[in-house]
């Protein structure tokens, strides 16, 4: 109990100092509203079939305005000098992974929530019947994304190009997340049933669990100098 | 003395395998009835498919070991195949389309396991990257885990791109292999002969990551002395 206390002090902490500032969130919203707007010039004004592409367009949204949310996780620490303190915090490593990993997550609903909700303004989709299914596969996706970004935040926050390194690091790995998550998408919005993705469902609760588990092993090592 | 002569043995003889294997490839080995002479590049592309992901699979274990003792000859070791891995790896995406093009009349298909080897590709060249843009005192341990990241990484993909059909030729199947004699046998000697060369490249890699890391500390003594 005491654990979860401790963790959600970290939590709120950067809760409380993003909302003071809002410069995170806004340039996430921002920018993946911008990256909409940029998909739906360049798919031109007719497109066939949009159910097939929705998909995709998705989720490379929540992966590009996702990134600029996990690089600020650690290196806003670094920046402002405050990582020694976070890390004395009287909390083993694996729990100020955890909290970070939950604040990065709740930054990367928050821009997905608001990127469906211009999606379906702008690409004239009704996503309602459908909500369920997707909701779980975004939350299983965005657990898996968040969880490596978090381990590659932390990584990249020690280097010199914090940001090229970041993209560098996330993208190859966050491959089988994306496979499987956009498949899934794709099968919910052709009006099939949960249990016809199972298999990508699979693969992606076998990708958040792999990666929390390696996070728990190894992230004692990343942060130690 | 005999380490030494060892050591020269062991060059001679690679060298000598990879003259045979050349032999075996280009004069021994029948043509292919239906691909034709382009079948051969298969001599060379499946030892250095095999050898990168044995490449990547030291770097791997390499960097569990290093997590765990905190001996820098680990790290050298993990750092060094990975290095060699990615160039096996270069070699088998650069001779997979050339024979794919005459045989599937296309240079690319999103198979799993050619785009698992190209995640693979990508995900090691980050690691080198990664080691050449990190804080120096950090470099051992975020390195390490990024190689066991790296390698969890591949089933994942496998099964995940499985989600789609495959078309790569399964030569290899629970039944044994499934070529004529004279190729099997030039498989077997470019596959020794290859691993030969392979454990020598990386010896040599090792050997050389240790001098520098030798030169560097002989350098920091001196430039102490140098500037009191």
């Amino acid at each position: 109990m005491i654990f979860f206390r401790k963790l959600w002090a970290i939590v709120w902490k950067d809760l409380l100092s993003e909302l003071r500032t809002k410069e995170m969130i806004l340039s996430m919203c921002l920018f993946s509203f911008l990256v909409l707007i940029i998909f739906s010039f360049a798919l031109g004004a007719e497109v066939m079939n949009l159910k097939t592409i929705v998909p995709g367009i998705l989720w490379v949204v929540f992966i590009f305005s996702g990134l600029m949310g996990l690089g600020r996780a650690f290196g806003a620490e670094r920046d402002r000098g405050t990582l020694p303190g976070l890390l004395l915090c009287p909390l083993s490593p694996w729990g100020i992974y955890l909290a970070k990993m939950v604040g990065t997550f709740i930054f990367t609903a928050i821009m997905e929530i608001f990127t469906l909700s211009i999606f379906i303004i702008l690409f004239n989709l009704n996503l309602l019947p459908f909500l369920l299914p997707l909701g779980l596969i975004f939350f299983l996706g965005t657990l898996g994304f968040s969880a490596i970004g978090t381990l590659f935040s932390a990584m990249s926050a020690a280097t010199k190009s914090r940001d090229t390194i970041l993209s560098i690091l996330v993208f190859p790995i966050t491959v089988p997340m994306l496979i499987a998550a956009v498949k899934a998408t794709e099968t919910i919005l052709a009006g099939k049933t949960v249990t016809e993705v199972y298999s990508p469902l699979k693969i992606l609760i076998a990708f958040d669990l792999i990666y929390l588990l390696i996070a728990y092993l190894t992230f004692t090592f990343i942060i130690e100098e | 003395m005999t380490k030494r002569i060892f050591e020269i043995t062991f060059e001679v003889v690679t060298f000598l395998l990879m003259l045979a294997a050349l032999y075996a490839i280009f004069i021994y080995a029948p043509i292919e009835k239906t691909m034709g002479i382009v079948q051969k590049i298969f001599y060379l592309h499946v030892p250095a498919a095999f050898l990168a992901f044995f490449a990547f699979f030291i770097t791997f274990l390499a960097s569990i070991v290093y997590l765990y003792k905190k001996d820098q000859k680990w790290d050298v070791i993990a750092y060094c195949s990975a290095e060699i891995g990615v160039l096996f790896c270069t070699i088998v995406l650069i001779t997979g389309p050339i024979w794919a093009k005459p045989v599937w009349n296309v240079w690319w298909t999103w198979d799993p396991r050619l785009t698992t080897t190209l995640i693979l590709w990508f995900i090691y060249l980050a690691y080198l990257m990664l080691r050449g843009v990190v804080r120096e005192n950090q470099r051992a341990n975020l390195s390490a885990v990024f190689g066991i990241i790296g390698f969890a990484n591949v089933p994942i993909t496998f099964f995940a791109i499985r989600l789609w059909r495959t078309i790569h030729p399964v030569i290899i199947t629970s039944e044994g292999i499934n070529i004529s004699k004279p190729m099997k046998y030039t498989l077997l000697l470019t596959f020794c002969a290859f691993f030969l060369f392979f454990l020598s490249l990386l010896k040599n890699r090792i050997k050389l990551e240790r001098l520098k890391i030798k030169t560097e500390k002989v350098r920091a003594v001196y430039e102490e002395i140098f500037s009191s």
